[in-house]
């Protein structure tokens, strides 16, 4: 090793100093990223999506912002947690003009996103009705609905009959079939890594709900701590596929023969189909079996929302009113030539040729009979508070009792601070 | 760094040398005309500020200014903003302190702090006694062994939970049991049994091990041979006697700084937690937990600072406290 000399030390400042410089440049690079493709006119705008797992979105979604006339429209495509990306850069003024998400009260309250009645007006009667109330917060519409997303179970049709059982109807009948589907190659039944997918279901399927008209709370009773412990069995036991190298929105477990049966969604049915032809089946989360228990199906999917600090607010809504409201054929081409996704507007789901046959068909039925949307009192937190009482009392071995007792606490304060 | 303690002081250390050439020449061979020494000073305070300016600023945009913010908004209810209004005193810490789940998170850093450093540090220690006596390939084996630290935690970690601890059957782990006959082990799914500690601890660990590992050999080869030679002459038998009485010791300064920076690593543990512990409430360390809370989902950032600080506080502490019994620091004037 040499020896140290002042010469030594001068040299390395230099590289240090020079390391500073190149760090503070990367810094101030950081951003500056738009991805922006050239060409286009007008103000820029930049809007923001998730990333979606079927090939072809991401140009499709760079498709519609180039045809974009009025505005240059830059796109960022976010892999990974969406949520916390979007949260962060709504904080800053660099955010984004324009976003995809669910609805939430509290984005309103907080004043980060704009009502949207006045592009809505004339067109609020083509939407679902409950696509419509469940973006209404306060008496205004905060967001356009792109796609509905229903989420259920699928399953194979034939591991099914070689065990010699029906689709269950209740939880007890759901994790008898798991265990019976259980082989030392396949699992019986994929349910996330996370169980967050199902939480809701879970709830629903009791008769439960989140909270109740007047924003109590109103999923802690005994149908949901016995649901939890039935869970936690099945958890406990062999018959759930744990740790598997995709989340349950991609449909390559059970694609892969991974697993029997998987709770996912409408948007990976093409691939599902082709992985599995005619053998697949779908169904909903099974009734808890409890007097007031049904079945329930997921009904979530994604919505257009304005941010208020965009840099031109009606720029923004107008670039919404053009993709999501008047270019049909867009809204088309988005929920049904990647994924499946049901059309939220009337008029462009009669169109919808691919969804009014076959398994596409007991989806939307299934949407229809059974499904649940969005509250937008239930916020962001809440969700994350309900994740927890499924990583300790169904993951772990906590009490389920003990648990939601807990998260009773933390959600009541939530509840206090939006609603007072 | 003190891994070159034993080094005789034979120049540096003195600040005047340091200031750099004029001083040399001009210095004892006479008074110099004041304009030049004028000019010289300015150019060495130019000098200082070019060199030193850019990381103050640094220092003060990236580190002091937010930590002030931090002091601010953990006095102010601030959910999605960190330009709040609404004041509530110390209402945030008492939340934090008696937030079950943060204290948790607390004793989940012991535990793995206490995993984590020894088994590092004897690693490490380790592998430079064998690259050290090793008589051939001696650069490949140090290349081949310091390669991992250059590997990001977040691409490892991926690494470790996609393809090597995957909880289905053609995971690599899981093969290998199953060769065993053993039954796939779901790694990373839940708490119990806690096979999630193994995957945590043999990523960090291939990760770090062969930086401490240089450091470790840098003061080995610092190591006179004299004292082995006399040791030798005195009857004390190779192996575990003289690594025992003279290597270790000999190590003495080069351990204490390995085991203090081994421990702010493990206070600093996040990537490997955030990455293959996906919406668990168990091995979640106090950085996972309040980034969750603070730039995560909840965007909590009046809660989130106030846990920082007392987390910052307690980092404070411990160190003060690792000074007075490790004596870190004071080992050179020894």
């Amino acid at each position: 090793m040499p020896a140290i000399s002042s010469r030594e030390w001068d040299r390395r400042d230099v590289l240090r100093a020079a390391g500073g410089i190149a760090a503070l440049g990367a810094l101030t690079a950081c951003g500056s990223d738009t991805g922006r493709g050239g060409g286009g006119s007008g103000r820029p705008l930049k809007q923001m999506y998730h990333a979606y797992g079927e090939p072809g979105t991401q140009q499709a979604a760079q498709k519609f912002a180039k045809a974009y006339k009025d505005a240059d429209v830059s796109v960022q495509w976010i892999p990974g947690e969406y949520e916390k990306k979007l949260f962060t850069a709504l904080l800053s003024s660099d955010g984004p003009d324009v976003f995809e998400f669910h609805p939430q009260i509290h984005m309103a309250h907080e004043r980060q996103i704009v009502p949207l009645d006045d592009i809505l007006e004339g067109v609020k009667d083509d939407f679902n009705e409950a696509d419509i109330a469940s973006h209404t917060i306060d008496g205004k519409v905060y967001g356009v609905r792109m796609i509905d997303d229903p989420q259920f179970l699928y399953y194979r049709k034939s591991l099914l009959e070689k065990a010699g059982i029906e689709p269950p109807d209740t939880l007890d009948g759901l994790i008898e079939a798991a265990e019976k589907l259980t082989t030392d190659k396949v699992k019986g039944l994929y349910l996330g890594q996370t169980l967050q997918p199902v939480q809701n279901p879970l709830i629903w399927s009791t008769g439960a709900e989140l909270l109740t008209p007047d924003n109590e709370i109103a999923y802690h009773t005994d149908e949901v701590v016995e649901a939890l412990r039935k869970l936690r069995r099945l958890y406990a036991g062999k018959a759930l596929l744990k740790g598997a190298p995709t989340e349950h929105w991609d449909p390559a477990s059970f694609n892969q023969g991974l697993c029997a049966m998987q709770w996912c969604g409408m948007w990976a049915m093409p691939q599902i189909l082709e992985a599995h032809g005619d053998d697949v089946g779908i169904m909903p989360w099974p009734s808890s079996g409890d007097p007031k228990g049904r079945p329930a199906v997921y009904n979530g999917g994604w919505s257009a929302f304005v941010s208020a600090k965009a840099k031109d607010v009606d720029a923004a809504k107008a670039f919404v009113k053009w993709l999501w409201i008047d270019q049909k054929e867009f809204q088309r081409e988005w929920c049904l030539d990647y994924g499946f996704h049901i059309p939220p507007r009337r008029s462009v789901a009669a169109g919808a040729e691919e969804l009014k046959s076959g398994l596409a068909a007991e989806g939307v039925e299934l949407f229809n009979t059974a499904g649940i949307f969005d509250n937008p009192s239930w916020t962001q937190s809440m969700i994350t508070t309900l994740t927890d009482v499924m990583a300790n009392a169904v993951r772990d071995d906590a009490d389920p009792e003990r648990e939601l007792d807990k998260a009773d606490k933390k959600i009541r304060r939530d509840l206090d601070k939006i609603f007072g | 760094m003190a891994t070159l303690p034993h080094r005789p002081a034979r120049r540096g250390r003195s600040p005047v040398p340091a200031r750099g050439g004029p001083v040399g020449p001009a210095g004892p061979a006479g008074p110099a005309r004041p304009g030049t020494v004028r000019t010289a000073e300015r150019g060495h305070a130019l000098a200082f500020w070019l060199f030193t300016g850019p990381f103050l600023a640094g220092l003060l945009v990236f580190v002091y200014l937010p930590i002030g913010w931090s002091l601010w908004l953990s006095l102010f209810e601030a959910r999605s903003t960190v330009t709040p209004t609404e004041f509530v005193g110390l209402e945030n810490y008492l939340t934090m302190l008696s937030d079950g789940d943060f204290v948790r998170s607390l004793g989940t850093f012991t535990v793995f702090a206490l995993f984590a450093v020894p088994l590092t540090f004897a690693l490490s220690l380790g592998l430079a006694l064998l690259v050290h006596r090793i008589r051939f390939m001696r650069a490949f084996f140090r290349s081949a062994f310091f390669l991992p630290t250059a590997c990001s935690y977040v691409a490892a970690s991926l690494v470790w939970k996609m393809s090597i601890f995957n909880g289905v059957r053609f995971g690599l782990a899981n093969t290998v049991l199953g060769w065993l006959g053993v039954d796939s082990v779901a790694w990373l799914a839940s708490p119990d049994p806690p096979w999630y500690w193994l995957v945590i601890v043999t990523v960090r660990l291939w990760l770090q091990s062969g930086f401490y590992m240089i450091l470790f050999l840098a003061a080995l080869q610092n190591i006179p041979r004299v004292l082995y030679e006399a040791a030798a002459i005195d009857g004390a038998r190779p192996g575990w006697q003289t690594f025992r009485y003279i290597t270790l010791p000999q190590l003495r300064t080069t351990s204490s700084a390995v085991i203090l920076l081994l421990l702010i690593a493990a206070y600093q543990a996040f990537d490997e937690f955030y990455n293959l512990l996906d919406k668990a409430t168990w091995g979640r360390p106090p950085l996972v937990y309040l980034y969750n809370l603070a730039l995560g989902e909840n965007q909590d950032y009046g809660l989130g600072s106030a846990g920082a600080l007392l987390l910052a506080l307690l980092i404070c502490l411990v160190t003060l406290l690792q000074g007075r019994f490790l004596g870190f620091g004071r080992e050179r004037d020894a």
